[in-house]
């Protein structure tokens, strides 16, 4: 009877056991198989995109009218960035695939470019041509990889959990046809893509890094970086100060600092130079008390720290208060053309006044030749040019990096349009409207 | 008692006929445009009882308080600087009325309200908010282009994957996220950069959802307004756990706590 009694227990407990873990086991299926299948659209959709893309850029070479090129080049633009999208949903970051985003991007870049152009005025160099017959080229060997991955994902019910998988756990041995397949994709497209057949239209959008080009001078020494991090920080001299070199891969050498006072809480950093010793950033990460000064005050004090330190010539262009500290934008103004390129910024703490904050990469990477050109418009011929809408309540000369990252000459407006302030520049020697941006750095708190 | 009672009730009553608004309510302070705080609720507030004001009385000196301001200087003789020193406060409080309580209370409720001269109060109030809240603010000022939840979300990733490192290395993880906003190479937003699949352990493992504390937030901070200890990283690694012999390939800028950061 007992024995009976035990075994029923047992059965149900097995037979409960048994139902709780396949309901566990289906339920981990159902979200691996919803984790699959995000990526499984993410890829099919990327072939489908590189396909596309690879018929627009086709179509755009045969057409001849500009009514029908400026449209299907916004579309190559539109199909690129979708393609640029898909690639970021696959579990690709470990697998170096940047090559072919950055083509993408890159695409995309183009395409827009020629496609807001006015093309009637303005057509097609034959460059730009030769630029466009290699996108199709190579977009074509694209095509074909992906579609080749495509298939066999296809045929052989591929998952990409396992690609996520061998990734992480970097197995070389294993081949996965997936991986493979990416990896030639993007074989392909570092050798086309450092080759020179896009034409220099298409080299110059890569992101050009500038580095320091103001950062002139002999190189300083480890010690004589101390040294001008305490005349720079107002240090007393008992302070520990730690420096190491940067690695091989930075642009342009640099000291970092480590800055410890063992009476404060919390370090001093710092990165100088290692041409002619200027300072990059600093940052105090000392704990800020309760406000006292204002945030009028405060940048008073940031601008005596700018002359202090011959920053010449500079005036301030934004202030803001985040609670305890207060970040200051200040920009370079020449015979009162504003240089907007050449910041530096500053945060200062309310509750003594002090420099908590500088950074001044802006200013040490920017190259704007000087002399500044003279504007060949007026300001009144421009002024026609601004939407009547806008009722214009400032205005000035000032120096913006356009689209193109070229600095040009501009009118600034600042004006009002209803309840929003909005800042325009125009071009002062062609008239046209470089950069129009809705000033707003206030947001109401949810909740 | 009788007397004490009465002597309270005249000095209550004097001090309800007392024109609200002495020249006492501001503090001495220079107000400038990014200023937050009691000042601006206060400058705000009479401005728009002036009529110069139309936007909300929210503690923010922004553009339209800006404007606001600088058109009042200009009616009432004063240099047009846009800042509201000592004259110009005392030439505000001259002309302009403050219900100190009654807008403190309107902001702490969370209501939607004016602040109109020649308007009864009570028609100028909407309610939309709750007995119980206690805010005292409704606005803050944010980085161009970001919004609070885009820097909570930002601080959710460096709290995840950079809690145990120096200050500076949590500015260089917001950094890293930054630049690759910037980065062909990369998604164009601050989740496409976070949540890209493989791209931050935090992710992956959901440390990510894990509250993140004032220091993060302030690191976020510091990196969307221009501060970049990584000096222009796209990628970091902790060269202890690092498995990929990838990542170990890439240029290296500098190291920062448990970090290589590199191109």
């Amino acid at each position: 009877m007992v024995r009976n009694l035990l075994l029923a227990v047992l059965v149900v407990a097995v037979v409960g056991t048994g139902y709780w873990g396949y309901r566990e086991h289906s339920e981990k299926n159902a979200i691996l198989i919803h984790a699959e299948n995000n990526y499984q659209r993410a890829f099919h959709d990327l072939a489908y995109q590189i396909d596309l893309l690879h018929d627009k850029l086709g179509a755009t070479l045969a057409m001849n009218s500009h009514a029908s090129l400026s449209p299907a080049l916004a579309e190559v633009w539109k199909i690129a960035a979708e393609a640029h999208s898909d690639v970021g949903q696959l579990p690709l970051s470990l697998l170096p695939f940047n090559k072919t985003q950055e083509f993408l991007s890159q695409i995309g870049e183009f395409s827009y470019r020629t496609a807001v152009r006015d093309l009637e005025e303005e057509p097609l160099t034959k460059e730009e041509y030769k630029t466009l017959q290699a996108l199709y080229k190579n977009a074509g060997t694209i095509r074909q990889e992906l579609r080749n991955v495509q298939h066999l994902v296809l045929e052989n019910n591929l998952r990409w959990m396992d690609v996520e998988l061998a990734l992480a756990t970097n197995d070389e041995k294993g081949d996965n046809i997936i991986i493979d397949g990416f990896k030639a994709v993007e074989k392909n497209v570092d050798t086309f893509s450092s080759s020179s057949e896009f034409g220099p239209s298409f080299i110059g959008l890569a992101n050009e890094e500038k580095g320091f080009v103001r950062a002139q001078g002999r190189p300083i020494t480890k010690n004589e970086a101390k040294r001008i991090a305490r005349d720079f920080l107002g240090l007393k001299g008992t302070e520990e100060i730690k420096v190491t070199e940067s690695g091989k891969g930075a642009d342009d050498r640099f000291y970092s600092l480590t800055i410890r006072d063992p009476k404060t809480k919390g370090d001093i950093y710092m990165d100088i130079t290692k041409n002619g010793g200027y300072p990059i950033w600093a940052l105090n990460s000392r704990p800020i008390g309760k406000p006292k000064i204002s945030l009028h005050e405060a940048t008073n004090r940031g601008m005596a720290f700018l002359k202090r330190h011959q920053f010449t010539g500079f005036e301030l262009y934004d202030s803001t208060q985040y609670d305890n500290v207060v970040v200051l934008t200040f920009v370079k103004s020449e015979n009162g053309i504003r240089i907007y390129p050449e910041a530096v910024q500053m945060k200062v703490a309310l509750d003594n006044g002090r420099i908590v904050g500088f950074t001044a990469r802006d200013y040490l990477s920017s190259s704007i030749p000087r002399p500044l050109p003279k504007p060949k418009l007026t300001v009144e011929a421009v002024k026609k040019k601004v939407n009547p809408q806008l009722k214009v309540m400032e205005q000035r000369q000032a120096v913006i990096m356009n689209d193109l990252q070229k600095p040009v000459l501009c009118y600034e407006f600042l004006g009002t349009l209803g309840d929003e302030t909005y800042q325009l520049f125009i071009n002062a020697s062609t008239g046209l409207e470089e950069k129009v941006e809705k000033l707003e750095s206030v947001e109401p708190n949810y909740g | 008692m009788v007397r004490k009672l009465i002597v309270f009730t005249l000095i209550g009553v004097l001090v309800c006929l007392h024109p609200a608004g002495d020249a006492a309510a501001f503090s001495p302070q220079v107000i400038q445009r990014g200023a937050v705080g009691d000042d601006v609720i206060e400058l705000q507030a009479r401005l728009q009882y002036l009529g110069f004001y139309k936007g909300k009385i929210d503690g923010v000196f922004g553009w339209g308080t800006y404007w606001a301001l600088r058109n009042f200087q200009q009616k009432y003789g004063l240099p047009v600087d846009g800042l509201a020193g000592a004259e110009t406060k005392r030439k505000l409080v001259k002309a302009s009325k403050y219900y100190e309580q009654f807008v403190k209370e309107q902001i702490r409720q969370g209501n939607e309200f004016t602040h109109y001269g020649g308007i009864p109060l009570s028609q100028q109030v909407k309610k939309r908010g709750s007995e119980g809240r206690t805010a005292k603010t409704t606005a803050s000022n944010v980085p161009k282009g970001f919004s609070q939840n885009d820097i909570q979300l930002m601080a959710n990733a460096v709290y995840g994957e950079a809690r145990g490192e120096p200050y500076i290395g949590q500015v260089a993880v917001a950094a890293v996220i930054l630049n690759r906003l910037q980065h062909p190479s990369f998604p164009d937003t601050v989740a496409g950069v976070i949540f890209q699949p493989g791209a931050f352990t935090a992710v992956a493992d959901g440390q990510i959802w894990l509250t993140p504390n004032e220091t993060a937030r302030k690191a976020v901070l510091d990196a969307i307004n221009g501060w970049d200890p990584s000096g222009g990283a796209i990628y970091y690694f902790n060269p202890a756990t690092a498995t990929s012999a990838w990542i170990w390939s890439r240029p290296q800028i500098k190291r920062i706590g448990q970090h290589i950061f590199c191109k």
